[in-house]
């Protein structure tokens, strides 16, 4: 689940980051329906890469906001980046990047008029979107 | 007296150089592999010498610490208290009594 106001400052800072990839942090826990998690808070993070086929989350924009996030009684627990002229779809190299099996991982293509935004579960190497609810 | 090491040090703490009591916090994907705790203590001087403590108290940490080669794991970002170890020297970086070291992998991709 992710609050509406999240969902469109994630989609903000990766139109602001054109023409490279945006990228950020997702910080939740556990829904308390138990049917999922609950994003409750992102954080904006620099494109160390500073490319538009490439992203990494620069290590100091990590680590506040691993800090921010225990602070909060949250966790990491995914990130986004967006593509600028491909599908919201991990590619090869998020694939073989994915450094937690728990994460989620979303998706902002910004290749068409309309940014598409979509999340993935990516465990050994296996690719399965998930349900995103965007409450009212 | 007795000066020194001789006889009364336990044999890995002479690798470890003027070894320090420090706390490293791993991410979530380590933990299971070591204590199970978000944080766990080890010794050392440096962060090589940390890891090899940490190696030895948990074997199975080392492929995501260090290349085969015994370089710091390209993937893995290693701070010392706010300090990134990439601009402090990699493995090399001192370590101070007390300091925490945090182990997090690289978020990246295409």
């Amino acid at each position: 689940m992710v609050p509406g106001h999240l969902w469109d400052k994630m989609v903000a800072h990766c139109l602001d980051c054109l023409p490279l990839e945006g990228c950020g942090l997702l910080a939740g826990r556990a829904d308390e329906a138990g049917r999922g998690e609950e994003v409750c808070d992102i954080f904006p993070a620099l494109n160390a890469a500073r490319s538009a086929r490439l992203y990494i989350v620069e290590p100091r924009d990590l680590l506040r906001a691993d800090r921010a996030a225990e602070a909060a009684g949250l966790s990491l627990i995914g990130a986004w980046h967006s593509h600028t002229h491909t599908p919201a779809y991990p590619s090869p190299t998020d694939v073989a990047q994915a450094p937690d099996p728990g994460w989620h991982y979303v998706l902002v293509s910004l290749s068409d008029l309309e940014p598409v935004v979509r999340s993935y579960r990516i465990v050994n190497g296996v690719v399965k979107e998930e349900l995103v609810v965007l409450p009212a | 007296m007795v000066t020194g090491k001789v006889g009364f040090v336990p044999s890995h703490l002479d690798q470890l150089g003027d070894a320090v009591p420090v706390v490293v916090r791993l991410p979530n994907i380590l933990r299971p592999i070591a204590s199970g705790e978000a944080s766990v203590n080890a010794e050392g001087a440096t962060v090589r010498a940390v890891f090899d403590d940490l190696v030895r108290r948990y074997p199975g940490l080392r492929p995501s610490l260090l290349t085969p080669e015994g370089d710091m794991h390209r993937h893995l970002n290693v701070f010392v208290n706010d300090d990134d170890v990439r601009y402090l020297g990699k493995l090399e970086a001192k370590v101070g009594d007390a300091d925490t070291l945090t182990l997090m992998p690289a978020v990246a991709g295409g």
